[in-house]
C-alpha cells in the first residue's frame, strides 16, 4: 500500500515477541523524511528490536514496517538486500572488521556493491574519513584506535554509499565526553549534509535531545510519549520525567519487588511487599 | 520411583533430540554454504587468503608431527619386524600405515585442533562483536563472504596437508630405518614401491582426507556461526569443534576403511 511521501518510515500496529516473551505491542510510529528521530527507553524496553525491524533483521509477528513505501516485513531476500544497500547502520561498539585496516573497513561496502576502479575507491574512502575527521588513519588497524575513533570510522563506513536511511544503535555508549560530543556533532552534521532520514536508538538523554528533531519514548513494549525535544522536556508523564531527569525512584521502581522485611525475617511467603 | 527412572531417561531423550536437531541445522548450513559458494569462484582471492590462514600456517605442526610419527613408526616397526626376520619390509609398513590410516587421520586431528578451533573462535567472535550483523546490514551475506571461503579453504587444504604429513612420515621412517639403524636404502624404497598401490592406497587415502576436510571444516564454521555470542559461548563452541571433530574423524575413518579396503 503506498504511503504518504511525507514519512520515510511508518510502523503500523507492530508487535514482536522473542518466542513466548512479548517485546513490542501494537507500536505505531512515523518518521518524516530527512528528520533525525530518537527512540529512547530503558534497557530491555525494545528499542534495538525496533531498529532491527526497520533494517529487516527481524520480522514482526503482526503489523507493517513501511520504509520508503515498501513493507520490509514482506520483502523477499533480494528486495531486502536492495533495501539494505540504501541504508547505513552505526552499531553500538562500531562492529569494525578486526582483520581489515581502517581503509579496507570503509572501502568494504563500496567494493562489495560497486565496480568502481580502485583509484576512485581510494578517493571516496579518504573523503569519508575526512568527513569524520580521521584522514590519515587509513593504514591503522581497528585495534589501534580508541573507542571514539573506532565509532567515527564505523560512521564513515556507514555513510560510504551515501545512504537514504541511517540507523544509529546506541551511538554514545561508553564514550568519554569529548568523543561523545564529536559523535553527536557528526551525526547532526552528516544528517543535514546528506539529507538522510535517521533513527537513533539511545538512552543518553541530554546529548540526544540537543540534536534530534523528534523523540519517541518506549517502555514495556509500548510508545508512551513522543514529541519534539521541548515538548518531551515539559511532558506530564511521570515516566518520561523520571527518565529525562534520571531520578532513582518513580514509575520505574528503585527497589526490586520483594516480601516485607518482617515477612522475610519470619520466612513468610506471599506477604505484602515493602 | 517411576519419576526417579524417568528423569535420566528424559535427559537422555532430550540429548538425543538435541543432537538430531543440530545435525539437521548443520545439514541445512552445508546446503546454504554450497548455494552461496559462487562468490568463492568469482573472487578466488577470498579462498586463497583463508588457505593461507588454515593451510599454510598449519604447515609447521603438520611437518613436525609427520616427521616424528614416521620416526616412531620406523622404530616400532623395525623392532616388531626384526622378531620375524622381516625387517626389510619396514618401508612398506611405514608407507602403508601412513597412506591408508595415520596420515589422513592424524593430519585431520591436527587440522581440527589448529585451524578448526581458530575458525570457530574467529567466526564466533565476529558474531559476538556484531561484525556478522554489520555485514548483513550492509547487504553482504556473511555465509557467502565469511563462511564459504573458509569452508572451501579447509576442504582444499586438508588433502594437501595429509599428503605432506605422509611425505614427512615416510622420510622420518627412512631416517630411523636407513640412516640410524642401517637398513639397506634400496630395499626400503623398493619394498615400498612394490607394496603401495596408487589407486588403493594413495588415492583412497586422499579421498579420506578430503572427506575429513569437509567434516572438520563444516563443524568448525557451523559451531562458530551458531555460537552463543558471549565469551563463554565462543569458548564452549571452540571446545565442541575440537571434540566433535575428533569423534567424527574416527567414526568416518572406520566407515571409510570398511568400504575402501
Amino acid at each position: 500500500m503506498p504511503v504518504s511521501s511525507e514519512y520515510f518510515i511508518e510502523l503500523r500496529n507492530v508487535s514482536f515477541a522473542y518466542g513466548e516473551r512479548p517485546v513490542l505491542q501494537n507500536i505505531n510510529l512515523r518518521i518524516p523524511r530527512g528528520q533525525l528521530v530518537a527512540i529512547m527507553g530503558g534497557s530491555g524496553s525494545g528499542k534495538t528490536t525496533l531498529l532491527r525491524l526497520i533494517s529487516g533483521q527481524f520480522r514482526p509477528q503482526q503489523g507493517e514496517v513501511i520504509v520508503d513505501g515498501k513493507d520490509v516485513a514482506k520483502m523477499g531476500h533480494s528486495a531486502l538486500f536492495a533495501h539494505r544497500r540504501r541504508m547505513g547502520m552505526l552499531f553500538q561498539f562500531g562492529a569494525l572488521f578486526t582483520d581489515l585496516s581502517v581503509f579496507d573497513n570503509v572501502a568494504f561496502p563500496i567494493r562489495e556493491h560497486t565496480r568502481l576502479p580502485e583509484s576512485m575507491v581510494r578517493d571516496l574512502v579518504i573523503m569519508k574519513l575526512n568527513a569524520v575527521g580521521l584522514r590519515g588513519t587509513q593504514d591503522l588497524m581497528p585495534a589501534e584506535l580508541s573507542g571514539g575513533m573506532a565509532r567515527r570510522v564505523a560512521l564513515a563506513r556507514a555513510i560510504a554509499l551515501d545512504p537514504a536511511l541511517m540507523l544509529y544503535d546506541e551511538p554514545f555508549t561508553g564514550l568519554d565526553p569529548i568523543s561523545l560530543g564529536v559523535i553527536a556533532l557528526l551525526i547532526k552534521k552528516l544528517n543535514a549534509a546528506l539529507g538522510t532520514s535517521a533513527v537513533m536508538v539511545t538512552h543518553d538523554v541530554n546529548k540526544s535531545l540537543d540534536i534530534v528533531d523528534h523523540v519517541y519514548f518506549v517502555a514495556n513494549g509500548e510508545i508512551i510519549a513522543d514529541g519534539t525535544p521541548d515538548q518531551v522536556r515539559a511532558a506530564p508523564s511521570p515516566w518520561v520525567h523520571q527518565f529525562i531527569f534520571g531520578e532513582a525512584d518513580g514509575p520505574v521502581r528503585y527497589a526490586y519487588p520483594a516480601d516485607s522485611l518482617l515477612a522475610d525475617d519470619l520466612r513468610l511467603q506471599g506477604a505484602p511487599h515493602d | 520411583m517411576t519419576e526417579l527412572l524417568a528423569s535420566p531417561l528424559r535427559k537422555l531423550g532430550h540429548l538425543a533430540i538435541n543432537a538430531i536437531w543440530r545435525l539437521g541445522f548443520a545439514s541445512r548450513f552445508l546446503f546454504a554454504i554450497l548455494m552461496n559458494s559462487g562468490q568463492c569462484v568469482l573472487r578466488f582471492s577470498l579462498v586463497i587468503r583463508e588457505v593461507y590462514f588454515a593451510g599454510v600456517l598449519s604447515l609447521i605442526i603438520i611437518i613436525v608431527s609427520g616427521l616424528f610419527v614416521g620416526m616412531v613408526l620406523g622404530l616400532q616397526g623395525y623392532n616388531t619386524l626384526a622378531r620375524f626376520g622381516s625387517s626389510d619390509a619396514l618401508g612398506a609398513l611405514v608407507a602403508l600405515s601412513l597412506l591408508r590410516e595415520l596420515g589422513p587421520v592424524l593430519a585431520a586431528l591436527l587440522f581440527a585442533s589448529r585451524s578448526g578451533s581458530a575458525m570457530t573462535a574467529e567466526i564466533g567472535l565476529m558474531k559476538t562483536t556484531e561484525q556478522l550483523d554489520a555485514m548483513s546490514v550492509m547487504a553482504v551475506n556473511p555465509i557467502a563472504r565469511v563462511v564459504a571461503p573458509r569452508f572451501w579453504a579447509g576442504v582444499l587444504s586438508m588433502p594437501v596437508l595429509a599428503a605432506l604429513f605422509n611425505v614427512m612420515g615416510i622420510f622420518g621412517g627412512y631416517l630411523v630405518g636407513v640412516v640410524m639403524i642401517g637398513l639397506d636404502e634400496g630395499t626400503y624404497w623398493s619394498q615400498m614401491r612394490n607394496s603401495v598401490d596408487f589407486h588403493n592406497d594413495i588415492v583412497n587415502g586422499l579421498i579420506k582426507s578430503l572427506v575429513f576436510g569437509v567434516a572438520v571444516t563444516l563443524i568448525a564454521v557451523f559451531e562458530g556461526y551458531d555460537a552463543t555470542p558471549t565469551a563463554a559461548g565462543v569458548s564452549s563452541a571452540t571446545t565442541r569443534t575440537v571434540v566433535t571433530s575428533a569423534l567424527v574423524i574416527l567414526a568416518l575413518d572406520f566407515i571409510l576403511t570398511a568400504f575402501m579396503f
